[in-house]
Formats: C-alpha cells, sequence, structure tokens
C-alpha cells in the first residue's frame, strides 16, 4: 500500500487505488473462505475426525496431524479441544461434540462440526478422545505451528515461544519453510531458536551459536543430557551451558537484589517515621506499629466503601492513611507523650501500654480475623524482563513508593518553615523557643508527621500482605533497629540501613534459610550497634 | 559540703540490712506461705480449705515474683531498662525442662549431660548467667544505655525465640518441653510435690530478697544507685560503671533463671512464646506498678498484676489487654512511683533506706 501512494502522488489516484485495492482484497477475502468452505465437506470433516477414535495414541497422533495438514476450518478449535480432553464422540451414534464445560454433571456441549449448540451430554453419553502425554506434546506444536501461519504478531510470537524444543522431525521442515517467509524479526529469532535446538539434537555442532547465552529453561534442559558425552559437541554445549549458566547466575543476583531492595523498601517505610519521633523528636512510640496497622485498616474500609474500584480506593488510601494515623498520632501525643517529655523509659512503656489498647481496639470493632485488600489490576502480575528476571508489580510499586516518600519526606525537613522549625527544637529547644518558635506545637506536628508516615507505610503494606491486628507488631523491633543501625536522627542512614538489610537477608536466605537469616540479622545488628553506638551515619558534633 | 558529710553518715546508718520494710516483707512472705499450707492441710470440706490448684497458681506467682526482683534489681537500682528478661527467665526453664525431659528419656548429643539434677542446677545458673556475661560486657564496654540497651535487649529476646522455635534446635521447636513426669524421683503429679514447689518457690523470693537487699545496702549497690542518678560522675571519680552494671546484670539474669526453673514444673510445659517481647515487657509493668527502686514493691505489682490477669481473663477475656495496656499508661502518667510510692506518702514523710534511694528516680 504504501509503495503504491508514494509512487503515485496525486490524492485522487491515491484515493482510486485505495478503492479498487479494497475491492479487491474483499473479493480475494470472499473466495478464500468460499473455496474453503467448499474443500472439506462435513462428511470429510466426519472422516478427519472419525480417524481419531482409535485407541492407538500413535494412530490419533496420525489423525491429528492430518487434521492439522487439512484445510478445515474448525481444526485450530479441534486440535485445542482435543488437547483439552474436551473433544467426544456421540458413544451410540455419529456425532462429534466439543464440550465447552466440563466442571459438573451435565456438560453443556455443541457440535463439533457445526458448532451449534447440541444442549447437555453427560460422561455417559459423550465419550472424550483421550490423549496421554506424548500425544499432548504432539498437538502442541501442531498448535503452534498452526498458528504461526495465522493471526498477527503477538500471536505469532507466543507460538514461536511454544515451539521451543517441541520441534520433531515431523514438523521440522514446514518450521524451516515458516522461519524463511517470516517478517518479523523477533519471531524470525524465537524460531531460529528453536531450529537450532531441534539441529544441535540431531548434532549440528555449528546450531549450538544460535543458543549461546538463551536464558529459556528449556534450552537449558536439553543442552544438559547433551553437554554430558565426550565429543566434540558435548565440549561446545558444555562451553555454551557454562556461559547460559554464568549469565543465569547474573539475572539471579538481580533478583536477589531486587527482593531485598523490596523487602527493604518495607523495612524503610516502616522506620521511616520512627526516625522522624525518635531520631529527631527523641520519643520512643511503642505503638508505631499500631499506627502502621491504623494505616492499613484505612486501606480496607476505604475500600469497603468503593467496592470494585481497588484503583481509586488506593489512590484514596494514600492521603487517607495519612490523615488517619496522623490523627491518631497527635491524639497520642496531646493526652500522654507530651507529660512525659525528658522520661524516655517512661514513654517507652506508655507507648506500649497504647499499642496493647490500638491493637485490642481493632479486634474488638473490626475482628481478630485477617481481612484482605485486593490489588487494583495494575499491581498484579510482574513485569518480565527475560526468562531469569521478573519483578513483580506490587514490589516494585511499593520500593518506589517508598523512595517517593522519603523524598517528600526528605525535603520537607530541608525546605519547608515546619522542617526548619523542627530541627530548630531538636537543636536547642530553649534557644529555638525564644526565637518564637512554639515549640508545643512543632512536637505535635512533628508527631503526626511521624505517624502520619507510618500510616503511608501500612497503606504500602496492605497492598504486600493481609491486614490484621497484629500487622504493626512483627515491626516494631525491625523498625527500631534500623532506625538504631542507621544513626539516630538521621533519615538518609535510614534509609540505607533499611535497605541495606533487607538486601543482606535476602541474600543470607537461599543458604540458611528464612528464620536463621533474621536471626543472623538481628544478631549482626545488635553486635554492630555494641561496635558502633551511633550508628552507619554518627551524628556530627556533640549532639549525640 | 559539711551537710552532704551528715547525709552521707546518716544515710549509711539508715542503709542496714534489716530495716524495717525488709522485716515487714520477710514476715508477710513468710506468714503468708504457712497459712496457705495450714490452710491446704485443712480437709476439703471446710470452707476455708485452700485447694491444690490455688497452691500451684500462688507458686507460679512466687516465680513471677522472683523475675519482677531480678528486673527492679537493675531497674529500680541500676536504672537499666531490660526488655529482655523474659529470655533469661526463658533460659532458666529450658534447663530444667531438659533435665525433666531426662527423667523419662534419655536425651540425645549433649544435651544427656542435663540427666543429672547438679549438672542442671548449674545449668539453670550458667545458661542465663553467661548470656547476660557476654550480652552484658559488648553492651556495657561500648556504653550501650538508656533507650538504646532496651531496644537491643529487646531484639535479643526475639532473636531467641525465633532461634528456639527452629526445630534444629532440639528444644522441641515451636511446642516447647512438655510431659513432665519425675522430679529428683518423685512424681510431679502428686499433692506433696505440688506444696513441695510451692515451698521452694516461696523460699527462692524470700533469699533473693535478702539477696537484693545485701546487695542494695552494701557499696556495690551504693555506687549502682550512684551509677544509675549519674553515670558520667561516677565514672569520672574512679568508679568502673561497666564493671557494676555487669556484675547487677549477671545476678539479675541468674534470678530470673532461677525463677523460670521453678516454673516450669509448675506449669509443666516451656515454649519459645516465653521468649517473646511482650511477656518481658509485662514483667516491667509489674515492677513500674509495684513502684521501682523498691523490692517489696516488685513483689507486690508481680502478685497484683497476676492475680488482675488471673481473675479478668477468667471473666472478661477480651478486656485484658485493654486493662493491661491502661495500666501501663496511667501508672507511668499518674503513679511514677508505683503503689510503693503511694504507701509511703500515705505514710507521711517517715522515709527509711529504701525510699530514699527511690528519690528522684528519672530514666
Amino acid at each position: 500500500m504504501t509503495k503504491i501512494q508514494h509512487s503515485t502522488g496525486r490524492f485522487l489516484t491515491r484515493l482510486l487505488m485505495h478503492s479498487v485495492l479494497l475491492c479487491l482484497l474483499m473479493a480475494w477475502g470472499l473466495s478464500v473462505s468460499q473455496t474453503a468452505a467448499a474443500a472439506v465437506s462435513d462428511a470429510q470433516s466426519r472422516a478427519l475426525l472419525e480417524a481419531l477414535d482409535t485407541r492407538s495414541f500413535q494412530a490419533k497422533g496420525d489423525a491429528a496431524q492430518a487434521i492439522a495438514e487439512s484445510d478445515a476450518e474448525q481444526k485450530t478449535r479441534w486440535l485445542q479441544a482435543l488437547l483439552d480432553g474436551r473433544l467426544g464422540k456421540e458413544r451410540r451414534g455419529e456425532r462429534f461434540y466439543i464440550v465447552t464445560d466440563d466442571s459438573g454433571r451435565e456438560w453443556p456441549i455443541i457440535d463439533a462440526i457445526t458448532f451449534e449448540d447440541a444442549g447437555t451430554g453427560t460422561r455417559r453419553t459423550v465419550e472424550v478422545f483421550k490423549i496421554n502425554n506424548d500425544l499432548r506434546t504432539r498437538i502442541q506444536g501442531l498448535l503452534a505451528s498452526l498458528s504461526l501461519s495465522a493471526g498477527n504478531e503477538t500471536s505469532r510470537l507466543a507460538a514461536a515461544e511454544r515451539l521451543v524444543g517441541e520441534v520433531t522431525a515431523d514438523n521440522a521442515d514446514s518450521v524451516r519453510a515458516m522461519r524463511d517467509d517470516e517478517e518479523s524479526q523477533s519471531v524470525r529469532g524465537q524460531l531460529d531458536v528453536a531450529l537450532a535446538l531441534y539441529d544441535v539434537q540431531q548434532g549440528d555442532i555449528d546450531a549450538l551459536e544460535t543458543l549461546r547465552g538463551n536464558l529459556d529453561t528449556r534450552v537449558r534442559n536439553t543442552l544438559t543430557p547433551i553437554a554430558a558425552g565426550d565429543s566434540e559437541l558435548a565440549a561446545e554445549a558444555q562451553s555454551v551451558l557454562g556461559g547460559i549458566e554464568s549469565k543465569r547466575a547474573w539475572y539471579d543476583r538481580a533478583q536477589t537484589l531486587f527482593f531485598g531492595l523490596s523487602a527493604g523498601s518495607i523495612l524503610v517505610l516502616a522506620a521511616i517515621g520512627l526516625a522522624i519521633t525518635f531520631g529527631v523528636m527523641g520519643v520512643i512510640n511503642m505503638a508505631h506499629g499500631e499506627l502502621i496497622m491504623i494505616g492499613a485498616y484505612t486501606t480496607w474500609m476505604i475500600q469497603q466503601a468503593l467496592p470494585g474500584q481497588p484503583g481509586l480506593a488506593l489512590a484514596l488510601a494514600i492521603p487517607g492513611g495519612f490523615l488517619v494515623a496522623g490523627a491518631f498520632g497527635v491524639v497520642i501525643e496531646r493526652t500522654v507523650i507530651r507529660f512525659l517529655k525528658g522520661r524516655p523509659l517512661e514513654t517507652l512503656l506508655a507507648t506500649f501500654g497504647l499499642s496493647l489498647i490500638l491493637q485490642q481496639l481493632v479486634r474488638s470493632v473490626f475482628s481478630p480475623l485477617n481481612r484482605r485488600v485486593t490489588s487494583p489490576d495494575w499491581l498484579q502480575g510482574a513485569w518480565q524482563i527475560n526468562e531469569a528476571l521478573s519483578l513483580t508489580l506490587n514490589r516494585l510499586a511499593v520500593l518506589l513508593f517508598c523512595l517517593v516518600v522519603f523524598a517528600g519526606l526528605w525535603a520537607l525537613m530541608r525546605y519547608t518553615r515546619l522542617g526548619l522549625e523542627v530541627r530548630a527544637v531538636t537543636q536547642n529547644r530553649a534557644m529555638a523557643r525564644a526565637m518564637g518558635v512554639r515549640a508545643t506545637r512543632v512536637d505535635m506536628l512533628t508527631f503526626g508527621l511521624g505517624a502520619g508516615v507510618a500510616g503511608l507505610a501500612g497503606v504500602a503494606l496492605s497492598q504486600l500482605t493481609n491486614v490484621g491486628p497484629n500487622l504493626g507488631q512483627g515491626y516494631i523491633v525491625d523498625s527500631f533497629l534500623v532506625v538504631v543501625f542507621g544513626g539516630v536522627g538521621n533519615l538518609w542512614g535510614t534509609l540505607v540501613a533499611g535497605m541495606s538489610l533487607g538486601v543482606i537477608n535476602q541474600v543470607l536466605q537461599p543458604w540458611v534459610g528464612a528464620v536463621l537469616a533474621k536471626i543472623i540479622v538481628l544478631v549482626g545488628v545488635i553486635l554492630f550497634i555494641q561496635k558502633r553506638p551511633q550508628g552507619i551515619f554518627a551524628p556530627k558534633g556533640r549532639t549525640s | 559540703m559539711t551537710t552532704q558529710t551528715l547525709l552521707h553518715e546518716r544515710d549509711r546508718s539508715r542503709q542496714a540490712f534489716l530495716s524495717r520494710s525488709t522485716l515487714l516483707t520477710s514476715l508477710v512472705l513468710i506468714v503468708g506461705m504457712l497459712v496457705v499450707l495450714v490452710l491446704n492441710a485443712l480437709p476439703e470440706s471446710s470452707a476455708w480449705h485452700v485447694s491444690n490448684a490455688t497452691v500451684s497458681l500462688l507458686g507460679k506467682y512466687f516465680t513471677y515474683m522472683l523475675l519482677a526482683l531480678a528486673v527492679d534489681l537493675i531497674w529500680g537500682y541500676l536504672g537499666i531498662l531490660s526488655l529482655g528478661h523474659g529470655a533469661f527467665f526463658a533460659l532458666g526453664g529450658y534447663a530444667m525442662g531438659l533435665y525433666l525431659n531426662a527423667q523419662t528419656s534419655p536425651l540425645p548429643g549433649w544435651q544427656s549431660i542435663m540427666t543429672y539434677f547438679p549438672v542442671a542446677a548449674l545449668a539453670v545458673l550458667l545458661a542465663p548467667g553467661l548470656l547476660a556475661l557476654v550480652f552484658g560486657w559488648l553492651a556495657f564496654r561500648s556504653r550501650v544505655t538508656g533507650v538504646y540497651f532496651s531496644i537491643i535487649t529487646q531484639a535479643l529476646t526475639f532473636a531467641l525465640m525465633l532461634a528456639f522455635n527452629r526445630n534444629e534446635m532440639g528444644m522441641g521447636g515451636s511446642t516447647g518441653l512438655t510431659r513432665f513426669y519425675e522430679l529428683l524421683g518423685f512424681s510431679l503429679a502428686s499433692e506433696g510435690m505440688t506444696v513441695a514447689l510451692f515451698v521452694a518457690s516461696g523460699m527462692a523470693v524470700l533469699l533473693a530478697f535478702w539477696l537484693c537487699r545485701a546487695i542494695t545496702v552494701s557499696r556495690l549497690g551504693r555506687v549502682s544507685v550512684a551509677t544509675r542518678d549519674a553515670e558520667a560522675r561516677v565514672r569520672f571519680i574512679g568508679y568502673r560503671v561497666d564493671h557494676v552494671k555487669l556484675a547487677l546484670f549477671v545476678v539479675s539474669a541468674m534470678i530470673a533463671g532461677v525463677a523460670g526453673a521453678l516454673y516450669v514444673p509448675q506449669v509443666g510445659i516451656i515454649n519459645p512464646s516465653t521468649f517473646a517481647p511482650l511477656f518481658s515487657i509485662e514483667v516491667v509493668v509489674w515492677v513500674a506498678l509495684g513502684g521501682r527502686a523498691t523490692l517489696y514493691g516488685a513483689l507486690l505489682g508481680a502478685l497484683v498484676v497476676n492475680y488482675l490477669k488471673t481473675v479478668l481473663t477468667g471473666v472478661m477475656p477480651d478486656a485484658w489487654l485493654f486493662i493491661l495496656g491502661g495500666l501501663f499508661v496511667l501508672v507511668t502518667m499518674l503513679l511514677p512511683q508505683g503503689i510503693a510510692g503511694v504507701i509511703s506518702t500515705w505514710r507521711g514523710k517517715r522515709h527509711d533506706g529504701e525510699e530514699q534511694d527511690r528519690q528522684e528516680v528519672s530514666a
């Protein structure tokens, strides 16, 4: 089309050519469908299906091959139904059916040739054609090459991917022909891999080059036995396999790093609120975990109020969780913490009492059972970068969210009036008051801010785990360790400490298991604090 | 200068081991124990009869009181708040549990040495003691104090809880140790054993009380109180503050271990939940309610809170956490000196040694 457009140049001619082309196309399409319908009569279709009615799986395979090679329009659907075990024959009669739903006792069925509704059938009236594993593989190969010859690029690519490891002597030639006809670069590449794998199995040493660095598990599984031999081919395969393994190892490391950062971002989110209340204000808030829980419950409640709209609910939950948890924080500061100023151990005990009360409150008001918050569609699933590396979307989102919250908080402390006042009050309370800073108001707002950030952590957590009364409890020990490890009063320290603890934990896990990894990290941090009580980033000057 | 010296002299005269409160507390403990024993011996038909279940429950309270003493010794008189004393309690308990298990079936590996009572008794003291020694040495040497210390003790008990939950530890995993039948050749189910354990726990409380009292009136105790109030000053005078802290911390851990060892045969089970941070912090509220820096306050607090817990969890189980949480908040805000503080105010300004110590107790 484009060629024609360029060569003609003039508008009218172009229009004319368009209409002519369209007409031609339509006519051709019509004739194709007519010839196809004419090519296979119902009797022929019946004969094709009849061939499947045999006990021998070999014969069934041949029959399936015949169907695939025939011109029957319905062949894809037949083969798919056969693959799913839903193609069958009437027990006392000659009709063929496709079972559309075999979950119940009565199956809705349609006629296999006309696709017209045929009422219901049961196990007794319809005999489904059985297949075994070899046959299944064969049918899958057939289906793949069928969809290769038709459909758009995406479906052809999917078909080509299915073909890897499925190329056999039966279809090798047709796949090779299709590869030469294929226009899309990516589909052709995938077909090359499928063919190369087949060639290697046939002993072709040059084909190995195509497979170098391929991360597909099927390639690895096929090459492993080949590499076990003693021949030149085996040695070459060994080297290719080695290359594949080391590449996989790198992606595995990237995956571990991602999981570590994701676990770390949760720690940072949980701890960053504490970094403000404990680190900046010096208030030990043992109810911090419960503020996280409140944020998570807010998300759940907003979602209950907006059924069917998890995306909107989540968007509302971010400010909602912040405000609700922040309000709780302000109330806690006004009623309890303010009276315990300068007595950190007492503050610790009183806020611990508050945490017990809040937990029990949630248990009484909602229920002791866990609640499930559904994630919006765009947070479900994974971002498949390649065969060896896929990033779970919700974890990725939490990681980004954590960075955004951190950046926001940092900017708030650095550039706003409130941040300036908070830093002033922390550094020298009396002097700040003398300069006109209302210290008690700053206390209240700072604590509310820390609590609000805990609420944000709760919103993020609700996307990863179930929401329950004990949600926050598990984070309190970790959060404090992160803050202390990073260096009290230092937001950057909290970020680095949380992320590194997350990564260390993930790196240790495959060796020693989840529980022991956690213990090692805990003990490691305890020892580190003994060695360096000021944490990674010691505060400058005489503040400690 | 002169007044300070005078004050010092007066303090010394008042810091006698046998103060009025010490005598009174000992007397109450002994008489209380005897009364329970007599009432227990009454025929069951009598209205005054105290059942074996109650005796066993009181025995359990005694072990809690022992634990509260241990916490009070370092929190009240040294100013270090341990949120992980449940770990020492549990370690003593596990040592006892291993010994009790060994009475019925031989234990595998190194644990087989726990078959012998003297070894087990030594382990009850040494396991918590050594942990406290190592942990305390590391912490006090690098001057980890205040809230930092509290947080890492909490992390310690949390890590131990995770560790003891693992089956590979050989400590029964999450189920813990149970199925105890015999102690020193006597059946644990027998009536005599219940009474014997009650008496043993009571005696342990009495002995530990005297020990703590002796420590607090000694020079060591005076240095520790000084450390609590002005650590830097004590260090500059030339005392090894870390040694003082370590000594009291280890003694305290050992008392907690004994408490755990007495607790296990009376309750019949020890599992990792004893390591849970919640239990350790509950102990702190016993001491806070009773009144820290008074030994009798710790005993009283443990008794009151646990009696409340027994009654309330039976009547309205949902309310217990509200009440416990409320106690934490109210005691710290309204009763910073605990019940003992109320008693001393009520008795007017008639101080004796202990109340002197308690003045200006602030973290």
